[in-house]
């Protein structure tokens, strides 16, 4: 259908065309068994269509880009008709091939017609028979299938609506990625009657179990929207929903959609704030660019300047930075109007937050995500946090030209107005004879920007060197560069101002016309002091032949001619001698130079003006005789001389304003760095501001997530219930660490919780469990009083089991056991497994009893507890279709037959988690119901305690060193002020019993995990100040990593 | 975000199109010859366009040109970034991204450029997942499939895309289990007319070729990681680790990646190991010129200096050039005025030279200047930047399944 306007294109390939006829007819022989023949299927396939524009479309040749729409579908339209008529032998093979059963040929058929496509050639005449072939069992065939049917879909409105069933099938799919791939194609084909389709499609998927099929949700919602802007509404409530993802796999599809649709909704943010920010670093790269752009824009929105008070700022970070929460917004809601005026800055953390997380993307291999963090700085960091950009925005000048350009307009632009940052790379923007102009021409911007006193000796000497390069243009731009330094910088103007005069004897017509124009515009600043120059470069008329050079030379002297009255009359009479032969810019100069000398020093240049204007009068060229016409009536006085001759003075020799050299990216600023907008200095379509910062900040709460409050019963069990359900879904579900933590987490906190999530990135579902710990810690904190009480109870439920387990060890170990089953009492958890309003009426909690399970030793044992809330009995409680990792077991209890209503029962049962993390899923069976339900074990659950002395502590200690070993520093939280605290917290986080040490600074565990025995050795070691050290040792580095997380959380709380 | 592209050869023959959204016409490329036919040499084509109802963001890459059409604001970087993925891609896929490999595997880099965006946002980037998606042209499967009709597309479902770890596909086995890194450096340096060292770096890469089993977890230390001034790491490499401790630990990729690059600039720590001595004149008259170049080690540390070629970029005047080498070959190319010298290996007994007469356009003034010179070398087993370390050591804990289990192993790298 674009073929009409493309004339030239068209054209270059008709040669080949006509060689592909001879090919073409060959083949005609063997059509269809002819693999890989898609070149010259494609060019002689299209040639008769081709000859036909040559014919017909000269008309359309010239239609430019616009195109209207309906000329568009009618020439469409000719076309199929037309390479029906005239080809129906070639189509009709595909036709047949397509037709036919074998998968081979439709294979080959759809390969030959993604060729044409490919090469922009209409195959819309074939849709009826592709589209036939849109429930194809091959896998390519579909795909090709599909891609053909987004291609044409558009133009054939009625027959892609064959299609829609098998993709509304695929919608259904248990398979996710079926699921996903429906969904894709079916939004990317834009036909508006299946708007609603669409619509139902994308609210089912974005409540998909499967992350993938999420994402792709929110993929389809800039599809949807841009075919059908009015279902905004309604599409700006999925994006709400999925904005409340916690899988990086959605976040950054989302927010893409979120800056398509709405991007003003800047309120949808808010909640989500926090937990983007601890994502963000485990987003894939394009959503990572995506997310930081959008909270740019959000944070200027909700956030103070931060460097309103720049004096201010230094002693004031480092308060910011540790300042608590509660403090702040206490501080805020008391004066908020004259925060800005009186009070000293103080960071929102949820600001800092920001800084923070997108501070080690610096690092990405991503030039993108690196500008995108850098102007995120830029905008948004205090200024003595800015310069930390510098260096990777250096890094990337070693990158591909194109990304070099990008690049260097930023620099250009941020080194306006904050050069000290790049001033200590000066050398890395030197330019290389290899570098493109355009390239070389922008490092000369950014080297002006930073020329300042101290280092301009050494540009100056650099551009020197450039003023030699062969590439003229930019010996240009070296030349205009030298002026500005000269205008920006006062000691070096008088050097520049020589160096630039020597620089006319230059034999390059253009190094001169440029030093003389750049000369001009210094002398115009200060004349008084430089009529030296300006004598001297009246000597250079002689010789120097470059018209714009003379010309140039010319203007100064007329506009100055006060300062050398002796030499200007002198000079006039040279040029009048050679007026003829001059060119004609030169000659206007002396037209204005004789006119200039005529008003000021009429004595000595009257005649010689007079001569002048007469050579003009008859000269070939009708803008100069035009001009000493007009200078004639202007300056001779006559009878008929207007009014206008008294002003003729003012009007010649009126004081010109000195041009300004400034940076052609001054101000360009107010663009959000690194958008197109700011390349092109112009809004580009789609382009959103970048919002002044508030006067006063906006509450801050608004960005506060309710779960904190954990001591309300009815959030956490809502909490639990998602985790719950979540593993089952998917065996890959992305859900990961850091969102669960980060919601429950203050600031100073959270920094640990992204590291630890960027360290769990490879292990996916595991850190889940991370979040958990930190849930029961806080708790742990909030309710110690509630808690009290229930350990009481919880350890008489200990004990009963403790006496069984006794007879396994020796007696003289009994000693540390008593330490072992101690410490657990107290931290034994409860977690929920079945919730009694999703079990109908049935609640099932479950605990790691962490003691060993008796039948198979190499189990885990988890005690559930079963309650029956309802009215009625339930029988035959048991388990049924385990669905595990491989290598995991599960060992059942035994059925209970009967659980009276208001009853409450206990079992015990065994999992071999193979010493993972993974979830253990299976179904709970009632004699009416099924639930599906999945326990999920902490990594310290994953062990039994190990007894070992201090000595073979030591030496296993040993033997673990290494890559086994894993050191971590960390900061005591406040309530960790004794070796008690130490051992309650390390024991209540892994099942690990406490190896006797000498030393009080040191304690020292050990386990064993229970799969495969590993040895597990945990050392704290406290130092003065609140600091300590924590060693890991075990062979599973995994186990070890996750361990580590555990604990440092549970310490430093 | 990215509405079609538009790849374009040398000589301006749009050969391949591809759009993500609606159909936009080819002749949106008008503005792009314009542009290429102003800017001379395709390095100066701009690499935005701005057109009057679109933006074109191109690159120039293996004298091809990808054309992108953007609608809307969106960073510049992004595409140009994403376009490179592109070309590495067909790189990866095809050995070389050239006009005639992608014409011979279109429908292979269509299917991939369907994968790698949807609605023109990215979606499969990775050479990992989209191995799986579609696998790439082997001479035996072109055969296998011609006979057999299967296909290139994956049989199975790839799972990489919905896992945490996106760059790396599962389920992966290898009988030998084994690992390679290597480490290229690169001196970039200017030097003046008296050989004195303005300005020079070391750029340095980790390229890494990973042949593990299962999941495995790496870790790679450095005996001086001080000594990186700046660096860049692969999306799977754990920033904060690096940030606390200087270690990487990554989850690699299955087979060939580049983990990371940096960089160390202190200028004292540059020992430029070749020098040169030259002496191009060009006469007042007689419209001629002699050139003598000479070029000897200077700090090589005992190793063997290869690959070593003298480039200079002669004035516009000089036609042709009548040259001795006393090791090597040259060339002198009058269209682009270049002289290129391939040495190869520098005898330091004896030192090569090349010298002889040039002459000049008759009746054109002499330049004034003299041409730069580029030079390149190669120099095995050797670190410039010397004190980074002696080895590295490279840890391993795999998860379940696959015969290594637990590996430990120590390179020596140079």
């Amino acid at each position: 259908m674009q073929k009409l306007l493309q004339l030239p294109v068209n054209a270059v390939n008709i040669v080949k065309g006509v060689q592909g006829v001879t090919q073409g007819q060959e083949e005609a022989l063997s059509p269809v068994l002819t693999p890989d023949s898609g070149p010259q299927n494609w060019y002689s396939a299209v040639q008769p269509e081709e000859l036909r524009h040559l014919r017909s479309g000269g008309t359309g040749g010239g239609g430019g880009g616009g195109g209207g729409e309906g000329s568009e579908d009618r020439s469409a339209l000719e076309e199929g008709l037309n390479s029906v008529q005239t080809q129906p032998l070639r189509h009709d093979d595909l036709k047949e091939m397509l037709d036919s059963n074998k998968d081979s040929l439709k294979l080959e058929a759809m390969k030959r017609i993604v060729a044409m496509i490919a090469r922009g050639k209409n195959a819309s005449d074939l849709f009826p028979a592709v589209v036939k072939n849109v429930a194809c069992k091959n896998i390519e065939v579909k795909k090709l299938v599909y891609v053909y049917l987004v291609r044409y879909a558009e133009e054939q409105q009625d027959l892609a609506l064959l299609s829609i069933s098998t993709f509304q099938r695929g919608l259904k799919d248990p398979n996710q990625l079926i699921r996903a791939s429906a969904l894709r194609v079916l939004s990317s084909i834009r036909v508006t009657i299946i708007v609603p389709i669409m619509m139902l499609a994308i609210k089912e998927a974005a409540s998909d179990m499967s992350p993938y099929v999420r994402k792709t949700a929110a993929h389809a919602i800039p599809k949807l929207h841009s075919l059908d802007p009015e279902q905004k509404d309604q599409l700006i409530e999925v994006i709400e929903k999925l904005l409340a993802d916690k899988t990086t796999l959605v976040a950054g599809s989302v927010v893409m959609a979120f800056e398509e649709v709405c991007p003003d909704r800047i309120d949808l943010i808010h909640k989500n704030y926090r937990k983007l920010c601890n994502l963000l670093i485990d987003v894939e790269e394009w959503g990572q660019v995506v997310i930081i752009n959008m909270l740019t824009r959000y944070a200027r929105t909700q956030f103070l300047n931060p460097n309103i008070n720049e004096s201010l700022l230094e002693e004031n970070s480092e308060k910011a930075f540790y300042a608590s929460d509660d403090e702040e917004e206490e501080d805020k809601k008391a004066e908020p109007a004259t925060l800005a005026k009186r009070k000293p800055y103080v960071m929102d953390p949820d600001h800092r937050l920001l800084l923070r997380n997108t501070k080690p993307l610096l690092q990405s291999r991503n030039a993108a995500v690196v500008m995108a963090v850098a102007q995120l700085y830029f905008h948004l960091a205090p200024k003595a946090e800015v310069g930390i950009i510098a260096k990777a925005l250096v890094r990337l000048m070693r990158s591909h030209s194109e990304v070099q350009y990008v690049v260097l307009q930023n620099v250009a632009t941020m080194s306006i107005k904050r050069r000290g940052m790049f001033e200590p790379y000066l050398k890395s923007f030197y330019i290389r004879s290899t570098d493109p102009t355009q390239i070389k021409v922008l490092k000369l911007e950014v080297l002006t920007n930073l020329a300042n006193e101290t280092n301009i000796s050494t540009i100056l000497r650099e551009f020197q060197t450039y003023i030699k390069s062969m590439d003229k243009d930019f010996v240009a731009a070296s030349i205009q560069a030298i002026g500005r330094c000269a205008t920006n910088i006062g000691e070096v103007r008088d050097t520049c101002l020589n160096g630039l005069v020597q620089l006319l004897s230059n034999r390059d017509e253009l190094v001169v016309a440029e030093s003389v124009v750049v000369i001009k515009k210094l002398l115009q600043m200060q004349p008084e002091q430089h009529s030296d120059i300006i004598k001297h470069m009246a000597k250079l008329i002689d010789n120097i032949q470059v018209p714009m050079a003379r010309a140039s030379i010319l203007w100064l002297i007329g506009e100055y001619c006060e300062h050398v009255p002796k030499i200007a009359p002198d000079v006039l009479r040279k040029m009048a001698k050679s007026f003829t032969n001059e060119e004609d810019i030169v000659k206007l100069q002396i037209i204005n130079l004789a006119a200039k000398l005529y008003l000021t020093n009429s004595k000595q240049s009257k005649l010689l003006t007079q001569y002048v204007l007469n050579l003009a009068k008859y000269d070939q060229n009708y803008d100069i005789r035009d001009r000493a016409r007009f200078i004639r009536q202007l300056i001779v006085p006559t009878d008929k001389s207007g009014a206008l001759s008294k002003y003729a003075k003012k009007l010649f020799l009126a004081l010109k304003p000195a041009p300004v050299l400034e940076s052609p990216f001054k101000d360009r600023d107010h663009f959000q760095l690194g958008s197109l907008s700011h390349l092109l200095n112009a809004k580009a379509a789609g382009y959103q501001e970048l919002p002044n910062w508030p006067e006063s900040a906006p509450d801050p709460s608004v960005r506060n997530v309710e779960i904190p409050d954990w001591s309300k019963c009815s959030s956490r069990k809502d909490r639990k219930e998602k985790k719950v359900e979540k593993p089952f879904y998917s065996d890959s579900e992305g859900e990961s660490g850091p969102t669960e933590s980060a919601d429950s987490e203050s600031d100073s906190g959270s920094g640990s919780a992204s590291a630890s999530g960027s360290d769990e990135s490879g292990s996916g579902s595991e850190s889940e469990e991370s979040g958990e710990e930190t849930e029961s810690d806080e708790e742990e904190e909030d309710e110690e009083e509630e808690k009290k009480k229930r350990k009481k109870l919880d350890k008489t439920k200990a004990k009963k089991q403790c006496i069984i387990n006794f007879d396994q060890f020796d007696m003289n170990k009994i000693t540390s056991v008593f330490s072992q089953t101690l410490a657990p009492s107290g931290s034994i958890k409860m977690y929920e497994l079945l919730h009694r309003i999703k079990g109908e009426g049935l609640a099932v909690e479950y605990c790691f009893s962490r003691q060993p399970f008796s039948p198979e030793p190499n189990m885990v044992a988890v005690q559930i507890q079963f309650t029956n809330n309802t009215n009625s009995e339930t029988k035959n409680l048991h388990i049924e279709d385990p669905r595990l990792q491989s290598g995991m077991r599960i060992r059942e209890f035994a059925e209970i037959d009967v659980l009276a209503a208001g009853e409450s029962v206990t079992v015990v049962m065994g999992i071999d988690f193979c010493d993972s993390t993974q979830a253990a899923n299976f179904q709970l069976c009632t004699h009416t119901r099924k639930f599906f339900v999945s326990i999920q074990p902490p990594v310290g659950e994953l062990m039994t305690p190990a007894f070992l002395t201090e000595n073979d502590f030591k030496k296993e200690q040993g033997k673990l060193m290494g890559m086994n070993e894993i050191l971590e520093k960390l900061t005591l939280g406040e309530k960790c002020v004794n070796e008690h605290v130490i051992v309650e917290r390390v024991t209540a986080t892994a099942n690990l019993s406490r190896v006797p040490c000498g030393s009080d600074k040191e304690c020292r565990f050990a386990g064993k995990t229970v799969s495969s025995g590993c040895l597990v050795l945990v050392t704290v070691t406290t130092k003065e100040g609140g600091g300590a050290q924590l060693t890991v040792n075990c062979e599973k580095m995994l186990i070890g990593t996750m361990l580590v997380k555990d604990i440092l959380q549970a310490l430093s709380q | 975000m990215i509405h079609s592209l538009f790849l374009i050869n040398n000589a301006g023959d749009l050969f391949l199109e591809k759009h993500w959204k609606s159909v936009i016409s080819r002749s949106v490329c008008d503005y792009f010859f314009e542009a290429r036919e102003k800017a001379v040499e395709p390095d100066n084509v701009p690499p935005v366009i701005r057109t009057p109802h679109h933006y074109l963001i191109n690159i120039y890459r293996e004298k091809i040109f990808f054309v992108s059409v953007i609608q809307t604001e969106v960073p510049p970087l992004f595409v140009i970034e994403f376009l490179h993925r592109v070309a590495e891609t067909f790189q990866d896929y095809f050995g070389e991204c050239s006009e005639s490999t992608i014409k011979d595997n279109v429908v292979i880099v269509y299917e991939l450029l369907e994968e790698m965006l949807d609605n023109g946002f990215p979606l499969a980037t990775e050479s990992n997942i989209l191995k799986e998606l579609i696998r790439p042209p082997t001479i035996l499967r072109s055969m296998v499939n011609t006979i057999t009709g299967s296909s290139n597309v994956g049989e199975t479902l790839p799972t990489g895309q919905l896992s945490t770890i996106p760059w790396r596909r599962a389920g992966v086995k290898y009988t030998n289990n084994e690992a390679y890194f290597d480490v290229v450096e690169e001196i970039d340096a200017i030097l003046d007319k008296s050989g004195t060292t303005v300005f020079a770096e070391i750029q340095g890469v980790i390229d890494a070729c990973v042949k593990l089993s299962g999941m495995p977890d790496l870790t790679l230390s450095f005996m001086n990681p001080r000594l990186l001034d700046d660096v860049s790491f692969h999306p799977c490499v754990r920033y904060k680790r690096w940030e606390s401790e200087r270690v990487i630990s990554f989850v690699p990729p299955d087979g060939n990646f580049q983990l990371m690059s940096y960089h160390i600039s202190a200028q004292n720590l540059v020992a430029i190991p070749v020098y040169v001595k030259q002496n191009i004149s060009f006469f007042e008259t007689g419209s001629s010129g002699r050139l003598d170049i000479t070029v000897g080690p200077k700090q090589t540390m005992g190793k063997t200096v290869e690959g070593l070629v003298v480039t200079v970029h002669m004035p516009k005047v000089v036609l042709s050039a009548n040259l001795n080498a006393t090791q090597g070959t040259y060339n002198y190319d009058p269209v682009t005025k270049i002289l290129v010298w391939d040495i190869g290996k520098l005898n330091p007994q004896k030192l090569p030279n090349l010298k002889g007469s040039l002459s000049l356009q008759s009746g054109a003034p002499k330049p004034e200047e003299n041409p730069s010179l580029n030079i390149d070398l190669k120099i095995q087993q050797l670190a410039i930047s010397g004190r980074l370390g002696s080895f590295i050591s490279v840890g391993c804990d795999s998860l379940p399944a696959g015969p290594c289990d637990k590996a430990l192993l120590l390179l020596t790298l140079f």
